[in-house]
């Protein structure tokens, strides 16, 4: 097996029972090899299991077949192993700014003042300084997005899933939260996986994207991102990411339109 | 942050703010306007006061001439002259101390048992769902046809209106706190069990502060019910409290003591709403933002 390899699944697949008593094939075998440190995107259709892909990666349901290894260990169905990121920021509505960020490490036992003195110089520097003792409800979506990243982070596991972490953002703010991602990976090393709707923004950011397909999800496409880093935004226009561009929406708009015919049988 | 910005983010219903210089155009106001223009609260507590004087004077008049029978209705010189007496010889005081005390110690172990059994409905569906029906059925039950039960079992003093007390708040409040448990976000729970909590660290730190706001919003109704309890046990078997105070009034047909009964409950009942607003208010503000 490949030393350099930080997460693996290896056949995994999933099916779920629905209400009226049949079963649904989420996810048929899927196979992934993603090395450390890379940012790696998940982009397909909507239904095709992405979400799924991601709950039994984090532990919260467990394989129907097939194995999660994280640095060759296998984890299946093991929480706490790697960062979860949804797309609503999930902050506790009672805590303070600083007080939600050091929720990872407050459950997994670091005294407080540990976690606060840790916690508060990243807040600065990302961008939240001068909101610690703030409210959620005080603070604008962008700014709440990125509280709920700098707690995954400090949360300090080497594997992060986002889910459409930006998705509920307008798009400036989304294009600016690209950036101080990019910012982010950049400084912190963590190996990323990232669930998108938006071919754009998974080129843009990405090492690797994946395609899978429409459902049962499996992965129907993996492109090497090999634009030069750090990326610029005019990058967007340049001949080889539109290339890569055209290549990867022409094999999802082939697997949305299956979706799509999906959710008319139904 | 503006005033409107404030004012929006507020949990608790805020009075709007509006710029009192801004001018009515030349000519008739619309309804409109008028409407948005604060009252004068000079003038609404003075309406208060005539309405309020009004019906005190309509109701001397009318009994000193005869149009309202004084056997059963008694009249306002009367009420005052006995309000006095029992005020002077210590009565009113110590009748409603006891029914304060009682009111108050219901409410509390009536709401404290409450959150906590609702609370333990988290812990395990099948548990939940065996008892749910059997709360619901408790509380569709009027508890104030216990009351000759209670006070067999608990006796005469003290205990007895504390426990009818308890008896109508702990079923609220349990119905309460489990509905305010239930619409805790599921999305939350799963993302802090992804930061490897335990069944206990989610419980603590997300189940029990998302309920609070809804145990706190039962107080108000609560105090209220933890009286009428307290007042009912009285009628069936007391030596003391308002409650004994106006029923024994009642089979000796003094009707004036019956007024000043009422006149001293509803004040008691002022101060308990007052008292409990308070509290809601200072709990809610350490709470949600």
């Amino acid at each position: 097996m490949d030393p350099a390899c930080k997460l693996r699944l290896r056949n995994v697949s999933k099916m779920f029972r629905t209400a009226r008593g049949g079963t649904v094939q989420a996810l048929t075998p899927v196979n992934l090899d993603i090395p450390a440190h890379r940012f790696v995107s998940i982009v397909g259709p909507s239904g095709c299991g992405k979400s799924t892909l991601f709950n039994i990666i984090s532990g919260l349901t467990e394989p129907g077949t097939g194995e999660i290894l994280v640095d060759g260990k296998t984890v299946n169905g093991a929480s706490g192993i790697v960062g979860y990121m949804l797309q609503k920021d999930l902050l506790l509505p009672w805590r303070t700014i600083l007080d939600n960020v050091i929720l990872g490490m407050e459950i997994r036992g670091t005294p407080k003042r540990e976690a606060k003195a840790k916690a508060l110089p990243l807040l600065r520097k990302y961008g939240l300084g001068g909101f610690e003792h703030s409210y959620p409800s005080q603070i604008s979506g962008g700014m709440r997005q990125r509280a709920a990243l700098l707690r995954t982070i400090l949360y300090d596991r080497d594997i992060i899933l986002l889910d459409e972490p930006f998705g509920a953002l307008d798009a400036q703010t989304r294009a600016l939260m690209q950036e101080w991602l990019l910012d982010l990976w950049d400084d912190f090393k963590k190996t990323i996986l990232f669930i998108t709707h938006d071919m754009e923004e998974a080129i843009y950011l990405s090492d690797e994207v994946y395609i899978m397909s429409a459902r049962p999800g499996s992965i129907k496409a993996h492109l090497r991102i090999d634009l030069e880093r750090p990326r610029k935004p005019t990058i967007v226009t340049s001949k080889r990411f539109v290339e890569l561009k055209e290549e990867a929406l022409r094999i999802l708009s082939a697997e949305s339109l299956k979706a799509y015919d999906q959710e008319k049988a139904v | 942050m503006s005033m409107t910005e404030k004012a929006v983010i507020a949990e608790r219903p805020v009075d709007v703010q509006v710029d009192v210089h801004v001018r009515a155009p030349a000519g008739k106001s619309s309804w409109i306007q008028k409407e948005q223009r604060p009252l004068n609260g000079i003038v609404v507590q003075l309406c208060r006061f005539l309405v309020f004087a009004a019906i005190v004077a309509f109701w001397e008049i009318g009994a000193t001439l005869g149009w309202i029978n004084t056997f059963f209705w008694s009249k306002p010189s009367d009420i005052a002259a006995t309000w006095w007496v029992i005020v002077q010889n210590g009565s009113a005081w110590s009748d409603t101390m006891f029914t304060f005390r009682s009111t108050i110690a219901g409410f509390v172990i009536g709401t404290v048992a409450g959150a906590a059994i609702g609370l333990t409905f988290w812990w395990s569906r099948l548990y939940a769902q065996t008892v749910e029906p059997f709360v619901i059925m408790f509380e569709a039950m009027p508890k104030l046809a216990l009351a000759p039960i209670i006070v067999l079992i608990f006796g005469i003093g003290l205990a007895s209106k504390v426990a009818m007390a308890v008896a109508i708040t702990i079923v609220i409040t349990i119905l309460t706190t489990f509905n305010g448990m239930k619409s805790v976000d599921r999305d939350l729970v799963r993302m802090v069990y992804t930061l490897g909590a335990t069944r206990w660290q989610v419980f603590s730190k997300v189940i029990v502060p998302w309920t609070i706001p809804s145990i706190i919003s039962a107080l108000r109704i609560n105090i209220g019910l933890a009286l009428t309890g307290a007042i009912v046990g009285e009628y069936i078997g007391s030596q003391h409290g308002l409650g004994r105070l106006i029923f024994y009034a009642g089979q000796t047909y003094e009707i004036s003591l019956i007024w000043a009964g009422i006149l001293n409950l509803s004040i008691l009942s002022m101060v308990l709403y007052l008292l409990i607003t308070w509290t809601e208010k200072k709990l809610l503000k350490g709470f949600m933002h």
